[in-house]
């Protein structure tokens, strides 16, 4: 794996699974009363974040002090960008205080890229959200849920998203969340079909490695999970589709298109949801919806992530090189991961 | 002024002649001229070609003095090969009063490295709403002939309708930043397979198509002249092509950054390529070549265009819009056209010379290599290869997309009215 993780295209097939195994590693952490590893103490994290977002940081804050990182907090209001600091000399307060990884929220595309590449800093960088760009955690997080629920908790490890199906409806236009799961869904092998009304699709979609529909109801039969993204009310204003009530019937998920779906198929939704716009009450509080379990898995999956580019000891340095070959035998892995030896 | 002869220069990329020049005129130009008197400057079968003309260059002052002044900009213009540029009005204060074009017309004389000629603002602070007093700029001492809002579209057609109409009385001409405002909105970068994937605003290439189709047809309708800044994308070539087809009379330019750069730099998100119009397609940039070559677009101008330091070393979406372009244009071009067979050195000579004088009416300058003519001349070294410094530039800024990149040709002298601004590369 890279020092950084910035973009899910970034991701080979070997380093996504090994996200995944390890988070399931970390996910028995949190069954546990103690809910504790030593991995990264000592270890200064800082959450950096030029945009709300109060689960993404809470998620994050979560994953690093189960690890027991030193965690620092920075949101941009009432801090010194508010009055035009610029985010090199952010940055570099930052990395001047011995920081040695930035979870980075920017409302700019590319913001996460520039802090990585620019020379302003040395410390690790873990993108979590940039503009329109990339939210590659949130990507692991739900192919994660979806291994877990499709292939399985145990049968999942060491296995891929090979030739399932994967419906991703709504606002793909403004949307990170879409280009990090097309990205990851076909590195990982899955067959991805986005779904939105043509105003929310982005010129240029021809190259991503999906299929591109305008209709709903013709995708549902055959989708193993349909993910609904959110679309926010204000789009309207904007041209993107005529009123709330046509969007949701044309694009809404309601119990009647979920009956349509096959028995085993899941939904999802990256949070926060409107309820009434692209998803209905009866879908958001049903047996087949995900979204709380994502949330959890979302811990999981941002310690794994931070586990294996801090590496906290010996055995994740390791750990952290891509495995020579795609299966381990149990006995091999807990060599590397965190074991209950490990736990203080 | 003591004589100068130039020995053994490529007039044009023609055959070696010398060219003597006497005070702030040519005296001869032939084989064999005698030296007697006159400092020689071996050319040694350099290129000879008359002083560059830059119909798009951002001085910045007054106002930005942080990123450029008026001297600065004009060593840096004398140090590309140029003699005459035109200086665009989107100062602070605008230029859009008589006062503001003489002040920047009168330090570009008492500076001397190249005449500035001063563009005024179309409409009363670049706001597209009430016109500029075109016609005191055009009576100042600056003698304003081209008027632009550039770095904003004039996008209300009634007032673009007036601005083309009214400029008719003395001969002006309106230079279209062709740029539809609603369908830019957060627009960042070209709008297509790269945006998509960088989650940048798009900017899509028919903002511009649509507004010189529009232009180009209200200046049929009302029989003036328009000419369109920066034009990056294919179809606005094929646009003004038809145009030109049907008689209308328009010009277009080209600049070197869109002949050679393309959006897939954007992938870096380094800001050094943010740049309006944005960087295109390889599609495009082809279109543009082969545009340039058979002349339907016009000429090169550089959309010189400083900003300092901090406004590039940002995330993207905080940087500002442009790339400094003098010193490093006829590289480009020789790169992009001269060296891939598209145009002759006197091709170059009518691109960047003889046609953007002649649009902008530079009295003196883009004037044949001959006798009796004003001694601006431009001496290059086509052979020379070497990488791009911008710790070398005159210019203030150093915002450049080159750096590091090896680019040929190097101007080696110029000369304005007789009187040498660079020698041997080095300003005077």
């Amino acid at each position: 794996m890279q020092r950084h993780l910035i973009s899910a295209a970034d991701l080979t097939r070997d380093d996504a699974v090994l996200i995944l195994d390890t988070a399931e590693e970390m996910a028995r952490v949190a069954d546990r009363p103690i809910k504790k590893l030593p991995t990264l103490r000592g270890r200064t994290i800082v959450n950096l974040f030029f945009e709300d977002s109060t689960r993404t940081r809470i998620s994050f804050e979560a994953a690093e002090k189960r690890l027991s990182a030193d965690v620092i907090n920075f949101t941009a209001k009432g801090s010194s960008v508010s009055k035009g600091e610029s985010l090199k000399d952010t940055a570099q307060t930052l990395e001047a205080m011995g920081v040695d990884a930035v979870v980075i929220r920017h409302g700019a595309s590319g913001a996460p890229y520039r802090l990585a590449n620019s020379g302003w800093i040395d410390a690790a960088v873990i993108n979590a959200g940039d503009g329109t760009h990339q939210h590659p955690t949130q990507a692991l997080l739900d192919a994660f849920t979806m291994r877990r629920r499709l292939v399985g908790r145990d049968a999942g490890l060491g296995q891929d998203l090979a030739g399932r199906q994967i419906t991703i409806v709504g606002d793909v236009l403004h949307s990170r969340v879409a280009r990090s799961n097309v990205d990851l869904l076909h590195t990982l092998g899955a067959e991805v079909t986005l779904v939105a009304p043509p105003t929310l699709v982005p010129v240029g979609v021809e190259t991503w490695p999906c299929e591109v529909s305008y209709d709903l109801d013709s995708t549902l039969a055959k989708t193993d999970a349909v993910m609904m993204l959110r679309v926010q009310r204000e789009r309207m204003n904007a041209a993107f589709f005529p009123t709330e009530r046509e969007y949701s019937r044309r694009y809404g998920l309601d119990g009647d298109r979920m009956a349509r779906m096959p028995e085993h198929a899941i939904v999802m939704h990256p949070g926060p949801m409107v309820r009434g716009m692209e998803i209905t009450a009866e879908v958001a509080d049903s047996e087949r919806c995900t979204v709380v379990e994502q949330v959890a898995n979302g811990v999981s999956i941002r310690m794994a992530v931070l586990y294996l580019l801090l590496g906290g000891n010996e055995p994740a340095l390791t750990h952290a090189r891509p495995p020579v070959s795609h299966h381990h035998p149990s006995n091999e892995r807990s060599a590397h991961t965190p074991s209950a030896a490990e736990e203080k | 002024m003591s004589k100068i002869l130039i020995r053994g220069a490529k007039v044009l990329g023609g055959e070696p002649q010398d060219v003597l020049i006497d005070g702030s005129l040519i005296e001869a130009v032939g084989t064999g001229l005698s030296d007697e008197g006159a400092e020689v400057v071996e050319a040694d079968g350099k290129v000879l070609l008359p002083g560059l003309v830059d119909l798009h260059t951002h001085l910045r002052e007054p106002g930005r003095e942080d990123s450029e002044t008026v001297l600065t900009g004009t060593r840096a213009a004398a140090s590309g090969g140029y003699t005459a540029v035109f200086a665009m009005a989107n100062t602070f204060p605008v230029a859009d009063t008589a006062g503001v074009v003489e002040q920047v017309y009168r330090l570009g004389q008492e500076h001397g490295y190249c005449d500035v000629q001063p563009i005024g603002a179309v409409t009363v602070g670049l706001e597209g709403k009430k016109l500029a007093e075109l016609g005191a700029m055009h009576e100042s001492a600056a003698s304003v002939t081209v008027f632009s809002d550039d770095g904003k579209c004039v996008d209300d057609a009634v007032i673009m309708r007036r601005a083309l109409e009214y400029v008719k009385a003395f001969g002006g001409v309106v230079a279209q930043h062709a740029q539809e405002p609603r369908l830019t909105e957060g627009a960042q970068m070209n709008e297509g397979i790269v945006s998509a994937e960088l989650g940048l605003g798009g900017w899509p290439a028919v903002a511009e198509e649509s507004i010189i189709a529009r232009d180009v047809l209200l200046a049929e309708h009302v029989g003036s002249r328009v000419h369109i800044c920066h034009l990056s994308t294919a179809g606005s070539v094929e646009i003004v092509r038809w145009a030109k087809s049907r008689g209308i009379d328009v010009t277009a330019e080209v600049t070197p950054h869109h002949l050679l750069l393309t959006d897939e730099l954007v992938r870096s998100y380094n800001p050094v390529y943010k740049v309006n119009p944005p960087l295109r397609t390889e599609r495009d940039v082809l279109a543009l070549r082969e545009a340039l070559a058979d002349g339907t677009i016009d000429i090169v101008a550089t959309d010189h265009a400083p900003h300092p330091h901090e406004d590039k070393d940002c995330e993207w979406a905080a940087a500002a819009m442009g790339m400094v372009g003098l010193e490093t244009a006829l590289s480009v071009v020789q790169e992009t056209m001269v060296d891939t067979g598209l145009l002759t050195w006197a091709g170059v000579a009518e691109r960047m010379s003889f046609k953007p004088a002649e649009i902008g009416r530079a009295t003196g300058h883009g004037r044949p290599v001959s006798a009796g003519e004003p001694a601006n001349l431009t001496l290059v070294d086509t052979e020379y290869r070497g990488s791009v410094d911008p710790e070398g530039f005159a210019s203030r800024s150093r915002n450049t997309p080159y750096e590091g990149r090896e680019l040929p040709g190097r101007v080696t002298h110029t000369w304005l009215r007789g009187k040498a601004t660079l020698v041997d590369g080095k300003l005077t």
